[in-house]
């Protein structure tokens, strides 16, 4: 046990933060730096017929004004797609459209100006004549006989149709079951939010031919590599691309976008340095969205409540264009999770990828994974419903033994570790379960609306294994690189490819290193977000940072205390088994006697005047690994909720939130305790108030703040959290992913309580958000209430 | 977010704005600037020139004699949920005030502002109308006063010229005051707003008074609901009965992405029920 590993160190990078000191994409300034802005298509599907830009050129304080075919004919690829199921039909997505808009808010035109406010009068002045052509907006709609098409040349709107888990087996189940429980809901779509809008800068070396790209990026190398293959054409070893301190990003900062391609070719293009940030309005219609799925699905059970078979067939919105790794979210994300924390042999889904006349839809926090969780977990209700069991004593029932580890699902996983039983027992001792249930009949008798909801789900984290992913359809590896970098003092550097944006990587990766080399953590510091300084690395989401980045520290800092060894038992003349390395103090001595050895730092000075090392040794002390993990990890989490809904105003109020998650190893607990709690607020948004809706002729109703509700703290009472831990054995640190499982199991810990609460109403179900206009709509058409 | 380019004058008094607002093309008034500059962020204001009140002296009093309070329109949503004399002569009016928005939105946005604006969520109209206030208003004619039931007009339309600048607000005191609101849950404004008024006289209901905004375009007064409560006592019954009426001030009730035209009457009635019942506690 280290020092600082499972400890709340506290987030060496907050006084920055906190004091207005973050150095954002935003704050990138250059004295004859133009302004880059771009206009948007108010149509949701129109051809244009006639661009005139001429207005716009003429102001005061324009620089230059292009349109599509100035970025086409100045060597501008289209944006390419990083994922391929069998069979993906991709549509091409330009950078600046030419001749055809395919959502509200495609890019039509770009000026760079003086200043924003010039540009932004600039986009105005530009006339663009729009001929709209029918839409289509919904998931499944899409696919309806005579649906108008997005793109002629993909015939039936479906750019892929994937299928996965063991189908004989399903129909087995269905055929044999004692009952069935059905359902057919909707994940809505949802709209990432992040404080900070996205951004790019750029600045070109004419000399040098060396450009810089300051992108809100979660990972400015893949950047680098599309940027550089498909869409600008400079070369990587020409090319660096920052991602200085980014405002969150919850997944929807991990695309390439246009405005990274647009921002540098301007700055090339006119010889300054070039800025664009988006409006809140623009991150609205533009940053890619998340969820929307229409699923049908039943569960097969045997009469003493065992699931046996569960059948799913969803269709997953994809929006306009392939977001970078779209296909990858309700595949490889989504089917793979379906058997839950449940032990059933005939798992089987099917998903149709169709295209819309609506923002890109790609992974948002959890991406997948929350779909699959409110689905199952629904159902699961659904079942006790049935059973007239308690929700609580039927997914223990059914949950995987904890001496099944590793299990295989039959959905292709290969769970890691877990104790789910113990995780539930856990849950209800700390929400007082029976007391909660005893209290809700005492309120059910007074005629209160009162609920609980019990959830038990599951997360597969810490993407990924490069093999499984190629064999899936990723075009890139999941690898994460880390270098150790002692310096001649003993000050260490640590560079990981991972990027932090919000996370608080530089304290927690700071903390493994230290504890791996027996420093003092304020003699590590962490560096990320700079393809110039770091080696490349895969970026973060997916919640992989300590499982795949810190897991690639690990085996630096191995090889350097390896290396410190040698010299250490060369300088103190005594044989190498003979001598230890504290790991507490980063001292290397002889056996037995802890005075007569060697500092951290001597060491590192010896490697590095290299008077005296042994025998062909290399002098510097600097090592740098590429992790490839083994497997992905498996967290796994019981959140508990009670919730009341008011009888006449239909509002739900969250009266307690009780949360025991397991994400392994812990490195640091008051950063996890965040990440759970603010994954948790994320999860209740899509429980209770958020929705990204589109008109039939795809206009983006819910484009701003004063329509899309993100959650807000009044929204929640304080919440209790709590976990255990099993650690995962397919990574040294035990870890697994802390970043999204709050977010998988708040959403049906909400909506099972809410339902719960109706119950007695006679309502089953509601499509989310559960607002209280859709619960007073199904309470009445139940036949209930005012 | 960038607004169109506008000139920007800074009024030393009423009747310089006034004057500039006469003189100037398609000139508006800035106070608070939180309903105005965040329209003209979107674009959907473009006004060519900006005149600002914000600093003529005076304008921000708040002053009671007993019988009504006057409130500059300068006031901001703060100080007038903080005002010793308003919130004890007319805590309704307080408690509207202190449901505005949040604390920043609170420390900058003024009375006069919100009342021009006459956004059909806003929360001031509700209690305007309830309480039965006049609107100072000065324009180069000079100086009218304009009742609140003759003030708004229609979704953000006020019976104000394109040149007149309210100077205050005359508000009667009225202890018998609830208003209760139904809070969008992203731009927290009224979905549905209910000021309730109640006098009463012994046991029974001698007056009421009914605003409600956030359902049609612009606030309303519920009569019939009023009427039904009064001349009896005002028990839950009689409270559920009257606020069962409500539906007879709506026309056309409005709809939007949270909450349809149909749903916003219903809540209407619950939050009367609810504002009324409060009202009538204090009012006893
Ligand atoms: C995030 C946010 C949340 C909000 N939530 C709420 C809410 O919950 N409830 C609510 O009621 N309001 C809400 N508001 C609006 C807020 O109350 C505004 O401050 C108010 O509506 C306008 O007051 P102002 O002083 O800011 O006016 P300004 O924005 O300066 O002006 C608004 C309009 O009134 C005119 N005007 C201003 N002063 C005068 C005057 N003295 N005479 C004549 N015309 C004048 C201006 O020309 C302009 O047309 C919210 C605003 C924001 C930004």
């Amino acid at each position: 046990m280290g020092r600082y590993v499972g400890t709340s160190v506290k987030r060496v990078e907050d006084p920055r933060f906190i004091q207005g000191k973050g150095r954002y994409v935003a704050n990138i300034q250059f004295p004859d730096m133009v302004h880059v802005a771009i206009k948007r298509s108010p149509e949701a599907h129109a051809r244009i017929t006639r661009i005139d830009t001429s207005a716009a050129a003429a102001m005061d304080g324009v620089v230059a004004v292009f349109t599509g075919q100035d970025f086409k004919d100045g060597g501008c690829g289209s944006l390419p797609c990083g994922w391929l199921v069998p069979d993906t039909k991709v549509p091409d997505r330009p950078i600046v459209v030419t001749d055809r808009v395919c959502h509200v808010g495609d890019s039509v035109a770009v000026v760079a100006a003086r200043t924003p406010y010039i540009a932004a009068d600039a986009v105005e002045a530009i006339e663009v004549d729009y001929e709209p052509l029918p839409t289509v907006v919904d998931a499944r709609g899409a696919m309806d006989e005579g649906a108008p098409l997005v793109h002629a040349e993909i015939d039936d709107n479906v750019s892929y149709h994937w299928a996965l888990g063991d189908q004989e087996a399903c129909e087995k189940a269905f055929a044999e079951a004692d009952e069935v429980v059905e359902v057919e809901l909707v994940n809505q779509r949802l709209i990432p939010t992040a404080m900070e809008p996205r951004a790019a800068a750029a600045q070109w070396d004419a000399a040098s031919e060396e450009m810089t790209v300051w992108t809100t990026s979660q990972n400015p190398h893949p950047i680098r590599l599309l940027l550089s293959a498909f869409t600008l054409g400079i070369p990587e070893s020409k090319l660096r691309v920052i991602s200085p301190d980014v405002g969150g990003g919850f997944g929807s900062k991990i695309f390439h976008y246009p405005e990274e391609v647009i921002v540098p070719w301007v700055a090339r293009e006119i010889g300054r340095p070039a800025r664009w940030v988006a409006t809140r309005t623009e991150s609205q219609m533009t940053d890619s969205q998340g969820r929307d799925h229409v699923t049908v699905a039943r569960l097969a059970m045997t009469s003493d409540g065992t699931f046996t078979g569960l059948d799913v067939e969803t269709w997953a919105n994809q929006g306009a264009y392939l977001s970078t790794f779209a296909p990858l979210i309700p595949t490889a994300l989504y089917i793979t999770l379906l058997s839950g924390n449940y032990k059933m042999p005939g798992v089987f889904g099917k998903v149709h990828g169709t295209l819309t006349n609506t923002v890109p839809v790609d992974a948002y926090r959890g991406a997948g994974r929350p779909e699959a969780a409110y689905l199952v977990e629904r159902l699961v209700d659904l079942a006790a419903t049935r059973l007239g069991r308690d929700p609580l004593e039927l997914r223990r029932h059914n949950a995987i033994p904890k001496d099944d580890f590793p299990y295989q699902t039959p959905v292709a996983f290969l769970y890691d570790s877990g104790d789910y039983d113990r995780l539930m027992a856990t849950a209800a001792d700390n929400a007082d379960y029976a007391g909660m249930r005893a209290a809700q009949a005492e309120a059910r008798a007074e005629g209160e609306l009162r609920g609980v909801g019990v959830v038990c789900c599951i997360e597969a984290s810490g993407p990924a294994p490069s093999a499984v992913a190629g064999s899936l359809g990723s075009a890139v590896g999941f690898w994460e690189s880390g270098e150790v970098r002692v310096h001649p003092t003993g000050q260490v550097s640590v560079f990981t490819g991972s990027h932090a944006h919000g996370q608080g990587h530089e304290t927690t990766l700071a903390q493994v290193v230290a504890d791996e080399l027996g420093v003092p953590i304020e003699s590590v510091e962490v560096v990320h977000g700079d393809t110039g300084r770091v080696n490349f690395g895969m970026g973060t989401y997916g919640s992989r940072s300590a499982c795949v980045g810190g897991s690639a520290l690990v085996r630096s800092a191995e090889k350097v205390r390896a290396k410190v060894l040698e010299i250490g038992a060369h300088l103190l003349e005594a044989a190498e088994e003979d001598v230890v390395y504290d790991r507490e103090t980063g001292r290397v001595h002889v056996k037995g006697s802890p005075e007569s050895g060697k500092d951290f730092g001597e060491l590192a000075f010896a490697a590095y005047t290299a008077h005296n090392l042994p025998e062909g040794m290399e002098p510097g002390l600097n090592f740098v690994s590429f992790y490839d993990p083994a497997n992905f990890t498996f967290p796994a989490s019981s959140h508990i909720c009670e919730v009341e809904v008011c009888p006449d105003t239909w509002e739900v109020r969250i009266l307690r939130y009780v949360a025991v998650d397991d994400v392994g190893k812990v490195i640091n607990p008051m950063i996890v305790e965040g990440q759970i709690q603010g994954g948790i607020v994320q999860g209740v948004g899509q429980a209770l108030t958020e929705i990204g809706s589109y008109s039939d002729d795809g206009q983006l109703l819910s484009g701003s703040l004063l329509e899309y509700a993100v959650p807000r703290a009044d929204l929640l009472p304080g919440i209790e959290v709590d976990r255990i831990e099993t650690p995962s054995p397919h990574n040294p640190l035990g870890v697994k992913g802390a970043g999204e499982m709050g977010t998988i199991a708040a959403t049906p810990a909400v909506a099972n309580a809410v339902l719960d609460a109706l119950a007695p109403l006679g309502v089953t179900h509601i499509e989310l958000p559960l607002t209280p206009e859709r619960i007073w709509r199904a309470v009445q058409a139940a036949g209930n209430g005012a | 977010m960038f607004p169109s380019q506008f000139d920007y004058h800074r009024a030393a008094s009423v009747a310089e704005a006034v004057e500039l607002l006469s003189s100037l093309p398609d000139a508006k008034l800035v106070a608070g600037g939180h309903s105005l500059i965040p329209a003209m962020k979107l674009r959907a204001a473009q006004p060519a020139a900006l005149v600002d009140i914000g600093r003529i002296p005076g304008l921000s009093d708040i002053s009671s004699d007993g019988d009504s309070l006057v409130i500059g329109a300068l006031a901001t949503h703060t100080s007038v949920a903080d005002a010793a004399a308003v919130r004890g002569g007319c805590p309704m009016l307080a408690e509207t005030a202190a449901a505005i928005g949040d604390i920043q939105v609170r420390n900058r946005g003024t009375i006069g502002g919100s009342l021009a604006h006459a956004d059909p969520g806003a929360d001031y109209p509700a209690a305007m109308l309830a309480l039965g206030a006049e609107v100072t208003a000065v324009g180069a004619g000079g100086e009218r006063t304009i009742a609140a039931s003759d003030f708004f007009v229609d979704i953000l339309t006020t019976a104000l010229a394109d040149n007149e600048v309210i100077t205050s607000v005359r508000v009667p005191c009225a202890a018998g005051g609830a208003y209760l609101k139904h809070r969008h849950p992203a731009s927290s404004y009224a979905v549905v707003g209910v000021a309730a008024c109640v006098g009463l006289d012994g046991g029974d209901v001698a007056s009421c008074a009914i605003g409600i905004n956030g359902v049609t375009g612009k606030a309303v007064l519920a009569d019939a609901a009023a009427a039904a409560l009064c001349g009896g006592p005002a028990s839950a019954d009689r409270i559920a009965a009257a606020a069962a009426c409500v539906g007879d001030a709506f026309d056309e009730p409005l709809g939007d992405l949270y909450a349809s035209g149909e749903f916003r009457a219903h809540l209407a009635g619950v939050y009367t029920k609810r504002a009324l019942a409060v009202a009538a506690a204090r009012a006893g």
